[in-house]
């Protein structure tokens, strides 16, 4: 009997919580306005179906429940009420996956004016290399990495020389402009996770992944590493700001290039 | 991946096609009173069964193996190995331990303790034999500079021919035992063979042919004549 | 693994007649011990897995502390930390719902339900209890060895599992890999014999369609456990390899802190194709025999006949068949092809079709019932109601785009406790209120029974529905505490507090229901034969608990489906499959 009330407040504590509750995702700050809008589909379909069957189900608990000389009925099976729940469920099904399965495809189609942005994964810190003038990056390669190239651009590609090193520092990014990140690990699986661009992906040692976005607001966003990497996972912080096509560029002016940050390394090596 | 999800759809197949004989879609609530017969536990049906569960199960193993190794293959950076020599004569070994054991499970059909006896042991020595060869392909590898670590493809060599060896030596086991149980028994006393020692001589047999049949598909792998297979599958699936 | 050979033909001796006994235990020591009886076998396997299981339940308050009050417990560093979840994890999906529901329940009520006298191959099902009994020895000398468990995550994705800079690399990794494969030779021994008794050893009259839910539901996870156990197999083996003598399957060429390793041209991805590969299917291999014993339990407590009995069997077959073609939904952010994603989504949302259909069954089941709201009863409703909510939060991670910001965040760790944690723990609960009185001939405690189920099933419930909106938020899952996230309200610590302090209580409930479990076996109220009168066969032995070799003299003959309650017409409110039919109106 009290089992009727507790699941009946079961489900009205849950609608509650979920409209009331301050604990929502936060602003999204990408173009990926998609991905919440198929959350909310979701959101919508399947809290219905959860109020609707846990109800059914309090009220055939408390209707149904054992009285004296009672006696259940005999009924071994309906096809007619089996199928037409089946194909309901298979319409609820196909409302979620036809949304998603159109936006998985803008999310893997990347659009030929996005920048390329490289993000290095490495315990437990995050690097970044931007193509520089000639807009194209450099060949990497683990076994190109030494002291002074953690990031293993080659030395000899000519493409390399004028791509920007952002070491130890947060990455900046235009307001607006498509932007392809580049994803690459240099020890173990690492994921580069902003939770305001809503996308994300893995980085895996010995090949290179990749999602897009376009960044739509401005301001600092923290990054966070979304696969455990080890002891320091927690601490694989750092922060991503997105600015303005001005700032952005006055941003850029200040940063080295792998060419300058080796040469200095070989003149005291010269020396 | 592509060789596991042709495992288990044949699987599923097999499965299908014997649940589609059982009757799914009766309606058991209408039929009351005594349907069938029972199966007998005791049969040797169900030692057959027993072992035909695990043989899927190995099959299993292997195809996942087989689906690493040719995943790993179509990396760049995969080299193939010198295939040794004695791995011909390896094969031949355990053909031999194959055909003996058929000839065994033949003798102890028509009750003839002498043939039984000596199939048996010829079973044994060949398998045996079989992984010796084995050892000294490792050997050979080894000498050559192929360790383990060198090179993935004489990892994936050393593991696949590892594997399928223990399946061999865990198959010794059970030959071990029966070939004990054989030879126990006084020639002259007894001239018929118990059931259950037929059946033990059959599921050695059905086993080593299993046995015969991964290693004909490994040493296929091994020597590169499934390369055209491996690239269509991958094709398919990219 | 390739043992099962022996023994088989030995086992049956060809001129025993079926009411002799099939082996005789002459000592304590064979009796109790190395025992061939399957129920005893079934009582080891319970045994030790609920006792690992309370290890893995003190690891999650310990995790939980560290969560709740962070900074406050300081011998829980982030080493620690890892360790507790992988092995809580690692513990509570394989060797305890694993080995529970396969080895505990599949042990004792394949024979009993089936009407038959015991496994087919006693043998090989003693040694597989032994092997697994190893393995969960080997997993605990972690905790002992130098430097710990593994802290790798019960994903145990390379390369960070054999790595330095995690936690347990030394030693800790290996005995997990040996434990896991011990504890795959030993199931696979196991396994064969759930299989082959289903197919060979039931009762005359027992037809596949006859057989209860239970039965179907633990007869398709093992053959999935069969087929899809050799992946961990395989991927534990390499691993390991990688770890001891340096191969790199899984290893890429890797610089870590600075230092370039010997390792070269290994794939990451391959390991976590074989791990999902195992994965995804062990998640049914749980759910399905929960699925089935559920059934059962709201069957018999509700005095009416399953209802959609035919679609309930078939789509246990169709989940068991669909569940080997979902494993990439785990890996829709690793990077692989996108074409995946779409092929993915797909077979996974169709999943939820013949899922769903199994929960309408059982709520229409209800419908017209006539429910008794005994312990078991109560917690197969708590089953529907938490399995429903991981069920439909799992068409959030199963649609491609939607997992994108969703996945390794704490939504997808309330999602999956929900789904296959609480919800299939219920079942077992529910189970062993249901089975006990048939185990020991003693009922369990009512008041405490009822006082349990409420703990636990609120509890639950007050722990995962809120979690799932902290993942929202975009907290990550495998995060030691969630320090200064800027998109993070300070009320999520609040939460978080609460989370922590319900699942203590949670917790402490399940001693009262250890407790019980000790307390009844010499106290309880006696139950009889046939406690909750209810139609399969395991209720219908001669003896309480039953005897060796389950049925005295003569075989059960069965006539009727297992599901006959309040037939039309008949004087009881079930009729016992046992029972022939009525020579009157026959």
């Amino acid at each position: 009997m009290g089992i009727a009330v507790v699941l009946a407040l079961v489900v009205i504590g849950s609608v509650v919580f979920h409209f009331l509750s301050p604990w929502w995702w936060t602003p999204i700050a990408s173009n990926w306005r998609y991905i919440d809008d198929t959350i909310i589909i979701t959101f919508w379909i399947t809290g219905v179906v959860f109020a609707a069957v846990v109800l059914f189900m309090a009220y055939c608990v408390f209707r149904f429940r054992h009285r004296e000389g009672n006696r259940a009925a005999y009924e071994p099976e309906n096809k007619r009420l089996e199928w037409w729940l089946a194909i309901g469920t298979g319409v609820g099904v196909a409302a979620m996956l036809a949304p998603g399965l159109v936006v998985w495809h803008r999310f893997v189609t990347v659009p030929t004016d996005a920048t390329v942005v490289e993000v290095i994964g490495q315990q437990w810190q995050w690097a970044y290399r931007l193509p520089g003038a000639d807009g194209r990056l450099g060949a990497a390669d683990v076994a190109q990495i030494t002291a002074e190239n953690p990031l293993g651009v080659d030395p000899k590609d000519p493409h390399g020389q004028d791509d920007i090193v952002i070491q130890g520092d947060n990455l900046h990014l235009q307001l607006g402009k498509p932007v392809k990140m580049l994803l690459r690990a240099i020890d173990v699986v690492h994921d580069f996770y902003v939770p305001e661009f809503r996308a994300k992906m893995d980085m895996i040692p010995g090949s290179v992944t990749y999602y897009w976005f376009t960044p739509t607001r401005d301001g600092t966003f923290d990054v966070l590493c979304a696969e455990l990497c080890g002891t320091g996972h927690t601490f694989m912080r750092g922060n991503v700001v997105v600015e303005p096509e001005s700032q952005y560029q006055a941003w850029l002016q200040q940063q080295k290039t792998f060419a300058q940050l080796q040469g200095p390394t070989r003149t005291q090596a010269k020396n | 991946m592509a060789v596991v999800l042709g495992f288990i759809v044949i699987v599923a197949a097999f499965a299908g096609w014997w649940l589609s004989r059982q009757h799914l879609t009766a309606k058991p609530w209408l039929e009351v009173g005594v349907i069938g017969e029972a199966a007998d536990p005791t049969s040797p049906t169900t030692a057959k069964l027993g072992l035909g569960t695990f043989l899927v199960v190995a099959s299993s193993l292997f195809a996942l193996l087989i689906s690493a190794y040719s995943m790993r293959m179509g990396m760049s950076d995969w080299r193939a190995l010198p295939m040794p020599t004695v791995l011909w004569f390896s094969t031949g070994l355990l053909m031999l331990a194959s055909i003996a054991l058929h000839m065994a499970v033949i003798a102890a059909r028509c009750d003839e303790s002498g043939p039984l006896r000596s199939s048996l042991l010829a079973a044994g020595v060949c398998s045996l034999a079989f992984l010796c060869a084995q050892a000294l392909a490792w050997r050979e590898l080894a000498v050559s500079g192929y360790f383990t670590a060198a090179n993935p493809a004489s990892a994936f060599f050393y593991l696949l021919t590892a594997i399928h060896g223990a399946h061999v030596l865990g198959g010794l086991v059970a030959l071990g035992r029966t070939s004990t149980r054989t030879f126990a028994r006084p020639k002259d006393l007894a001239p018929t063979i118990p059931r259950e020692l037929t059946l033990s001589v059959e599921l050695c047999a059905i086993y080593w042919h299993f046995l015969l049949l991964v290693w004909l598909v490994l040493l296929a792998l091994l020597m590169r004549w499934t390369d055209d297979i491996i690239e269509i599958c991958r094709g398919l699936l990219t | 693994m390739v043992d099962v050979m022996h023994g088989v033909p030995e086992s049956r001796p060809a001129d025993e007649s079926d009411d002799v006994e099939l082996y005789h235990p002459h000592s304590w020591i064979t009796k109790y011990v190395f025992s061939q009886d399957a129920k005893i076998i079934a009582i080891q396997y319970s045994t030790v897995a609920l006792a690992i299981g309370l290890v893995a339940l003190v690891l999650s308050w310990l995790m939980r502390l560290q969560l709740g009050f962070p900074g406050v417990f300081s011998f829980i560093d982030p080493d620690r930390y890892y360790q507790f979840i992988t092995m809580h994890g690692m513990i509570m999906v394989v060797y305890l719902l694993t080995a529970l529901f396969l080895g505990g329940f599949g042990n004792y009520l394949i024979p009993l339900m089936l009407g038959a006298r015991d496994m087919v191959f006693p043998y090989v099902n003693m040694l597989s209890f032994w092997i697994y009994f190893l393995a969960v020895l080997v997993l605990l000398t972690g905790f002992f060895l130098p430097g710990g468990p593994t802290g790798a995550g019960w994903t145990l994705y390379p390369p960070q599992a054999i790595l330095a800079n995690t936690p347990g690399q030394q030693w800790g990794i290996v005995v997990m890999l040996v434990s896991l494969i011990l504890f795959i030779i030993g199931f696979t021994m196991g396994g064969l014999n759930y299989v082959v008794t289903v197919l060979q050893g039931r009762a005359k009259g027992m037809t596949l369609m006859r057989m209860p839910l239970t039965i179907w539901g633990i007869f398709t996870a093992t053959v999935m456990a069969l087929l899809a156990f050799p992946a961990l197999f395989v991927g534990a083996v390499m691993m390991l390899l990688d770890r001891l003598i340096g191969t790199s399957f899984f290893m890429p060429a890797i610089v870590a802190m600075g230092e370039r390793l010997a390792h070269k041209g290994g794939s990451p991805i391959l390991f976590q194709h074989l791990f999902w590969f195992f994965g995804h299917p062990e998640v049914y291999i749980v759910a399905l025999p929960a699925f089935g014993i559920v059934s059962d339990l709201i069957s018999t407590h509700a005095r009416k006949n399953i209802f959609g009995y035919r679609m309930m069997v078939w789509a246990l077959v169709a989940i068991g068949a669909l569940s080997f073609v979902v494993w990439a939904h785990h890996m829709y952010v690793s990077g692989m092809h996108p074409a995946f994603g779409f092929f993915f989504a797909t077979t996974t949302l169709i999943i939820a079709i013949p899922t769903a259909i199994k929960v309408y069954n059982w709520v229409l089941t209800l419908w017209q019932g006539d429910i008794h709201f005994t312990v078991p009863m109560l917690f197969a409703l708590g089953f529907i109601v938490t399995f429903l909510n991981g069920g439909l939060t799992g068409l959030f991670l199963g649609n491609v785009v939607v997992d994108v910001p969703l996945s390794d965040t704490m939504f997808v760790v309330a999602h999956f406790h929900m789904v296959m944690g609480v919800a299939p723990i219920l079942v077992i609960f529910g189970a062993i209120y249901h089975w006990y009185p048939k185990v020991t001939g003693r009922m369990l405690d009512d008041r405490l029974g009822k006082l349990h189920f409420w703990v636990t099933f609120l509890g639950a419930y007050l722990i995962f529905f809120p979690m799932h909106y902290i993942g929202l938020m975009g907290v990550p899952r495998r995060y030691h505490e969630i320090g200064a996230m800027s998109f993070v309200p300070p009320s999520a610590a609040t939460l978080n507090e609460f989370i922590t302090v319900v699942a203590l209580i949670v917790g402490a409930a399940q001693l009262a229901f250890v407790f019980n479990l000790i307390w009844s076996l010499k106290q309880g109220r006696p139950a009889g034969g046939n406690p909750w009168r209810a139609t399969t066969l395991e209720w219908q032995t001669p003896q309480t608990p039953p005897a060796h070799g389950n049925w005295g003299k003569t075989l059960p003959v069965v006539y009727r489906w297992a599901y006959d309650y309040s037939v039309p017409g008949a004087a009881e409110d079930f009729l016992p499959q046992n029972q022939p039919p009525d020579p009157r109106t026959a």
